[in-house]
């Protein structure tokens, strides 16, 4: 057994700055995988003593406690404004918000428009998995219609509740947003896919070419009640639909 | 060389002794009757000079998480407002408080309750010296009676926001900002660098560095056990502010029969009023509170064995009054008079509550 460890045969390794903490989040949830990308991203750009984070309020609070580097926790939905203060005072660092879709396109719409209408020089980091997951499973501004949660539990009626916002076609008319990308992280290749939209958004910040906005369609396996697996393929069948993959933007 | 004596608004020197402090950021939302601290800020282009970043932010909510951002990242920052706009920026002033962020905040109060007037008005200081966000906390309260005061309480509300790592607010009233007199501004100092920014506050989030463990500007805390421990802190730094920071001005207090306690406008138009009570006869003192908390209660405590009776005059219903009575403590007669909802009440009106309320 021992004889196979060698370095040329490692396949995989945790990110450098990813630290020991027990995670917090749920088996399967998206939130895991991104977090990784961000550290493993960091690291490879050589980022790691001038990247401060912006950690919101949602499931994604104690982001700060998983990827070693400085961080300030935001009131919810205001990470962007945070966000704009810190780059334009420190431009020389690199800057990031990590948001949920309640926290970005609910209480905090104002400041996810602004922050791209003005072009700020960050990445807006944006996890979608059309539901709060932190305060157990009520509806977001994201779920899908007929989708059942919480607050609506026989399901998201159109009539009572508005519709699915999609809020990256939103940020993609805005002059100042540089890169808008749908990502996911279900597969392997998936994943492979969307640390170099990662990597692209936080270059970008950095080469002054205003805002970047990577939204990760995502699973909660617990708000969805379903097992991870059952949650990546409803993924696939359903959000995928409405939140289709790719590039929006990219000038 | 000789002073520079200049004659500018309340709201023009806010913005002038920020760029001489050094300031690093404001971050504001126009609203009357403060708008002028923003404009004269983006007709000075600081940027192009010491490096002061203007920025106008889409809401007063987003103004203030600015401050926060910026505060967290070590940096001098400030924002301002009036009432209506100080109220959306209390959800930002408890987080700060709870993230110990250093930041001030400039109130200059109109009239309310609502969208209210345009008028001046001191019916903020409840929601300034009493909270006003949620949580146990408490802010450097500063009152200006001057434009003087105006430019010299920048310079005083950052260096007591640094020194206690708290925000601190300059609660002016729409006659401090709006009102022309001579103003000598303070000196010129440079801004901090990030060097000595790290150096100085090594708690911000300035970029982890190999040396140290990450730096996470935050105010929560889910264990309840270390959450009490952080508002112990918190309450072991107010009474260390209560205890050093109090601020005041007596006018005329020893051998006063009578005593005004008032702040900010208010403090000037009853020092008139104390002329013309003394033409009467009736010799009354002025005694106004500079910081509103930590409140001057011991030196009004002190008077309450001397005088034969206390007034209150705030242009508002009567609220810093309650803060007299608990300092005086039932010794003396505490009475209030106010005006209400922009009103502004002459000498005159204030020397016929003397003689109604107090004789």
């Amino acid at each position: 057994m021992n004889d196979i460890v060698k370095p040329e045969n490692l396949v995989y390794s945790k990110p450098r700055l990813m630290n020991d903490n027990p995670m917090h989040y749920c088996p399967g949830c998206s939130h895991g995988v991104v977090h990784k990308l961000i550290a493993e991203v960091i690291d490879e750009m050589g980022m790691e003593e001038n990247t401060i984070g912006i950690a919101p309020v949602g499931c994604a609070v104690f982001a700060y406690n998983y990827i070693d580097i400085d961080w300030e926790e935001a009131a919810h939905g205001r990470a962007p404004a945070i966000a704009t203060a810190i780059k334009r005072l420190n431009p020389d660092k690199m800057v990031f918000t990590y948001q949920g879709d309640g926290d970005l396109a609910a209480i905090g719409t104002a400041e996810t428009i602004h922050a791209c209408n003005r072009g700020e020089n960050i990445v807006i980091v944006f996890i979608n998995n059309a539901i709060y997951g932190m305060t157990g499973g009520q509806m977001a501004p994201t779920t899908l219609e007929g989708m059942v949660t919480a607050t609506c539990p026989y399901g998201r009626n159109v009539e009572l509740y508005g519709y699915p916002l999609k809020i990256s076609d939103l940020v993609v008319k805005l002059d100042g947003a540089c890169y808008v990308t749908r990502q996911s992280v279900e597969t392997a290749a998936a994943v492979k896919k969307a640390k170099k939209a990662l990597r692209h958004a936080f270059e970008n910040s950095m080469a002054k070419k205003g805002t970047s906005l990577v939204e990760f369609v995502s699973t909660c396996v617990s708000g969805w009640k379903m097992s991870p697996e059952n949650a990546n393929k409803w993924l696939q069948e359903n959000m995928f639909a409405k939140y289709p993959l790719g590039d929006l933007k990219n000038v | 060389m000789a002073e520079e004596v200049k004659l500018m608004k309340g709201n023009e020197a806010i913005a002038h002794a920020a760029i001489r402090y050094g300031a690093d950021g404001y971050f504001g939302y126009p609203i009357t009757p403060q708008s002028e601290i923003m404009e004269t800020l983006m007709e000075e282009k600081p940027w192009e000079t010491t490096g002061m970043v203007v920025l106008q932010a889409e809401s007063e909510v987003a103004a203030i998480n600015m401050v926060y951002g910026g505060a967290g990242s070590g940096k001098a920052v400030m924002t301002s407002s009036s009432s209506p706009g100080i109220s959306l920026k209390q959800e930002g002033i408890s987080y700060l408080a709870g993230a110990e962020l250093p930041a001030l905040i400039v109130n200059v109060m109109r009239g309310g309750p609502g969208l209210g007037t345009i008028q001046p008005s001191q019916a903020d200081y409840f929601q300034t010296v009493k909270g006003g966000g949620h949580g146990d906390y408490r802010l450097i309260t500063l009152a200006p009676a001057s434009v003087q005061e105006m430019a010299d309480f920048v310079k005083l509300g950052f260096d007591l926001a640094f020194k206690y790592r708290n925000p601190a607010i300059i609660l002016a009233d729409g006659i401090i900002g709006q009102m022309m007199e001579k103003v000598v501004l303070p000196p010129f100092q440079p801004r901090l660098t990030d060097e000595q920014i790290r150096a100085a506050r090594p708690w911000a989030a300035t970029g982890k560095t190999k040396n140290r463990k990450r730096n996470v500007i935050t105010s929560l805390e889910l264990d309840p056990a270390r959450m009490e421990e952080n508002n112990i802190r918190f309450q072991a730094k107010y009474r260390e502010i209560e205890k050093n920071e109090v601020r005041y001005e007596e006018i005329g207090c020893e051998n006063a029969d009578y005593l005004i306690v008032a702040f900010g406008s208010m403090a000037r138009i009853c020092q008139k009023a104390q002329e013309l009570a003394r033409a009467e006869g009736i010799n009354v003192g002025v005694l106004r509170p500079i910081t509103l908390w930590p409140f001057p209660s011991e030196i009004i405590s002190h008077y309450a064995d001397k005088v034969k009776s206390m007034i209150s005059v705030e242009l508002n219903a009567g609220q810093m009054v309650e803060d007299v009575r608990l300092a005086v403590n039932g010794r003396v007669k505490v009475e209030h008079f106010g005006r209400l909802g922009g009103i502004v009440p002459t000498p005159d009106e204030v020397v016929n509550a003397i003689k109604e309320k107090l004789l």
